[in-house]
């Protein structure tokens, strides 16, 4: 029996009050304020929905030893049009080259439709995982409703045909173009239609005759769906299609709006993983609704399984690593709403060399280091001979992962000088408690935050941008460890 | 068994231009200005060199790459000419290129010549490091301050230093370079500081203010050496001789391994044991007059006042405090203002430094003259605490 077996979560700690985009704008509209209830997720600079999905892959994968054989990527903001993103997530996961993947996008459905077709294509192949990552980093230009309804974040599930916590019942797509929104190549924002038209004719119009078809297709009622999860206008989405197609009104998940926004096509499986997270019980039966040029719908059962799953982090344990942002500003500079001064050190020419990562994608990509077989030392990165100086064993080094250890920091500083879009820079040393060591860029701190030996994790991150060519680059930086998250192992 | 260095080499003359944002000057001008110098002290003819080595660290914004810049600048007689790099310990490199030459006996007489034209970028502070095609991609985004004040959190944290304390006598490191400066002529920084000064400056990297940092200074040094036997037949005498010259680098244990605690420098420790054997130095904290040290930061100055066997190890705080390391204390030190206020023209330090020691070993040193002095030591130091270059140089009065 098929279904979702693991599942994991990341929203970006940093949370944008409204209150700060509703204060910046309200000089020309002031009904902004009043919308202006609550906050929403925002990457950090060196975010994104590369970044994201890598950390809720980890945190669906926890404890999970057979690696997915195959991943969807799906998303609206992938940072590659040609080069395959789902590869960067194989690598940093270190999932092995017999990995299938595919990147799935182009609407706002992009998330459900990688999970009905990994559910789909895992039906009848036991033994087999296929994990699903739901990934936004959403743009929006500034003083546009959408900065106030949008969220950045990320979710993963993971599918196979066996013992799952949710059975997957089956699935039902149609397929209208519908354009309440489009994003044309090379254009960053969305360019929306009448909110009124969309609701009325969409939302109302579409996904009830979406939902029609997939409780008649699997010999439902109505009343027999006991969680409606559909994101959409502002929230209220889930609700309106409940009414229309007769399911309960409490049905319908509200979750997140006020606390994340609206994670784009990464959303459903957002609201998902966050009703798994406690709402849903055993034997309730769940509906998943993907809205965007049609509609996707999901159905599942809980099964008893999911009382005794323990979830990672989660979607809950992202949103309690929580760090308050109240400068628009920052939020325009992260995102490059704004054109801002960079100084003369930002100009530095950050052209990679494609040769040079492909060599070493282990260590950058996945953290890969090595370990002497001779001495046991751990180090990175890694050369042939031992860096211990009591052994400096030659050829002896076997590959050695220093994504999951944790480390402490040894030294560190925050640099005005050096070019950052979040000064100060903070970087420093830190000692792996297994061994090695190296200088690592810190990130999600704030000033006088950190201090020596203070504990820390690894996490997936930009490195730098090459915007003259529009190339990102990717490593793995230290986040402090926090009470807040990584509550402990399942 | 190698039998070093030690009076084998003597200097026979000695040139550094006015250090500063020489707004007028490029790289040429300065190399110029410090070679006439030292051709003018050592009263030799360009003829009578035989080869030449030549320091530069940035040369993508200064005089570019090679030997040419100095061949051409100088209109050398068609010699050897070699470019180093070994990051800030450049000049020192220049400098025992030529020194080693003449021991081998294979040149008569040999230039050394540090330059770095650093107020060409457009801003202030030193232009990013290019790190390579692969580092670039992993390791830390920093600055020099940054990287350098990694050692004062450390340093804090094992010596159980408060926060306050540590900045102050940081403080008191800078307010003794610039009261040494300000006598110095050729010095980029000539006034006088004030501790609270210092400690209330903007921040540039935690914990390190404005005055921590060393000044960012265009400028040329110049070294000429040969025999003592040579030097003697060319009428000098009272020479400054060579005593020790040794180099120690990184080999990525302290970056890499799970042994160096990040308050110290490894390669110091080295270079100066090894430098003290060299010259036969038993206790270097009485017998060594002075100092010129890799000050290109205050926390610098202070760690590696104990790596070289001044300060007994948690111990610098307290001898900076109490004034040990000033021109009137018992081990002076940054006598002509340092890196902090001569300046800082990269490729150009190390032998800067032995100019200092050089005019003062010879009674020049005009009113920052110290009295009798024997043995002089610079210390020159490329790279970050946790991978760099340390270069060491005696000097000292013949016998």
């Amino acid at each position: 029996m098929a279904g979702i077996t693991a599942f994991g979560g990341y929203v970006p700690r940093l949370r944008l009050e409204h209150k700060a985009i509703a204060d910046a704008h309200s000089w020309y509209d002031p009904s902004v304020a009043k919308r202006a209830k609550a906050e929403r997720s925002m990457c950090n600079w060196d975010e994104d929905s590369i970044t994201m999905a890598v950390e809720a892959a980890r945190d669906c994968l926890q404890g999970i030893n057979s690696a997915p054989t195959s991943l969807y990527l799906a998303s609206t903001s992938l940072p590659f049009s040609d080069r395959q993103n789902a590869g960067i997530v194989v690598e940093a996961l270190h999932l092995g080259e017999a990995t299938a993947v595919m990147d799935v996008t182009a609407s706002q459905r992009a998330g459900t439709s990688a999970l009905m077709q990994a559910l789909d294509a895992a039906t009848g192949t036991p033994g087999s995982q296929r994990l699903v990552i739901g990934s936004e980093h959403r743009k929006s230009r500034a003083g546009s409703p959408q900065e106030l309804n949008f969220g950045d974040g990320a979710c993963a599930l993971l599918v196979a045909d066996q013992n799952p916590l949710l059975e997957y019942i089956g699935g039902h797509a149609i397929t209208v173009d519908f354009v309440d929104h489009f994003r044309a190549e090379h254009e960053d924002y969305d360019y929306p239609w009448e909110d009124r038209w969309i609701r009325d004719e969409g939302y109302a119009g579409i996904a009830p005759r979406a939902v029609q078809g997939a409780l008649e297709k699997h010999g439902l009622r109505a009343d027999q769906i006991d969680h409606l999860i559909m994101p959409g206008l502002a929230g209220k989405a889930a609700g309106l299609v409940a009414k229309k197609s007769g399911i309960a009104a409490e049905a319908a998940y509200t979750g997140l709006h006020t606390e994340c926004g609206d994670t784009g096509s990464a959303h459903a499986l957002v609201m998902l993983a966050h009703a798994l997270e406690g709402a849903v019980k055993p034997g309730e039966r769940v509906m998943v609704v993907g809205f965007g040029q049609g509609c996707d719908v999901l159905l599942f059962k809980a099964t008893p399984a999911l009382a005794s799953y323990r979830p990672g982090t989660g979607i809950r344990g992202a949103l309690a690593n929580r760090q308050a942002e109240t400068s628009y500003q920052k939020f325009l500079t992260f995102n490059d709403t704004v054109e801002w001064e960079k100084g003369m050190r930002g100009e530095r020419d950050n052209r990679t060399a494609l040769t040079v990562l492909y060599r070493k994608r282990g260590m950058l990509l996945g953290l890969v280091g090595g370990r002497c077989t001779a001495c046991g030392t751990p180090q990175i990165p890694q050369g042939d001979i031992c860096v211990n100086p009591e052994c400096h064993a030659d050829s002896q080094l076997e590959p050695y992962n220093f994504r999951e250890e944790r480390a402490k920091i040894l030294s560190w500083s925050a640099d005005y000088l050096t070019f950052t879009k979040s000064p100060p820079s903070h970087y420093g040393m830190i000692t792996f408690d297994n061994g090695g060591r190296f200088m690592t860029d810190f990130t999600d701190v704030e000033p006088g935050e950190i201090e020596v030996g203070d504990p820390v994790r690894m996490v997936f991150r930009i490195k730098a941008f090459d915007t003259q060519r529009g190339f990102v680059r990717y490593f793995w930086k230290a986040v402090p460890v926090r009470d807040t998250q990584d509550s402990g192992e399942r | 068994m190698a039998s070093g260095i030690k009076d084998k080499v003597a200097i026979l003359g000695m040139g550094c231009c006015k250090f500063g944002e020489r707004w007028e000057s490029g790289p040429e001008e300065l190399m110029v200005e410090a070679y006439r110098e030292a051709m003018t002290d050592a009263g030799i003819e360009p003829e009578q060199i035989d080869a030449a080595w030549f320091s530069t660290h940035l040369d993508t914004i200064g005089s570019g790459k090679g030997g040419l810049p100095l061949s051409i600048a100088l209109r050398l007689p068609n010699i050897g000419v070699t470019r180093v790099e070994n990051f800030c310990a450049s000049g020192t490199e220049a400098f025992r290129g030529a020194v080693y030459a003449v021991a081998s006996g294979a040149c008569d007489i040999a230039l050394a010549v540090g330059v770095e034209k650093l107020k060409d970028t457009g801003f202030g502070g030193l232009p990013p490091t290019d790190t390579g095609l692969f580092t670039s991609q992993w390791v830390a985004t920093g600055s020099a301050p940054g990287n350098f004040a990694q050692l004062a959190a450390a340093y804090r944290t094992k010596h159980g230093v408060d926060k306050d304390d540590l900045k102050r006598a940081m403080a008191h490191i800078s307010v003794k370079s610039h009261t040494n400066g300000a006598k110095n002529p050729k010095a980029h920084l000539r006034k006088v500081i004030t501790e609270e000064q210092a400690i209330n400056a903007p921040m540039i990297a935690e914990p390190l203010g404005l005055f921590d940092c060393c000044g960012v200074s265009d400028g040329a040094a110049a070294a000429i050496v040969c025999s003592p036997e040579l030097a003697r037949k060319l009428g000098k005498r009272d020479l400054v001789m060579v005593k020790a010259l040794q180099l120690a680098l990184s080999n990525g244990s302290e970056a890499s391994y799970n042994d160096w605690d990040s308050t110290h420098f490894h390669t110091t420790r080295i270079a100066a044991t090894r430098a003290y054997n060299e010259a036969g130095i038993k206790s270097p904290r009485e017998e060594v007059s002075m100092f010129e040290v890799h000050d290109c930061f205050s926390i610098t100055e202070l760690v590696t006042m104990e790596d070289l066997f001044i300060s007994e190890e948690g111990r610098a705080v307290h001898d900076v405090l109490d004034g040990v390391y000033d021109a009137d204390g018992a081990v002076p030190c940054q006598i002509d203002g340092g890196l902090k206020c001569f300046g800082h023209p990269i490729g150009a330090s190390g032998i800067r430094m032995l100019y200092e020691m050089y005019l003062q070993l010879q009674g020049r040193a005009g009113e920052r003259q110290l009295p009798d002095p024997k043995l002089g030591m610079t210390h020159n130091l490329g790279g970050q605490p946790q991978q760099n270059v340390a270069a060491i140089c005696i000097v000292g009065a013949e016998g």
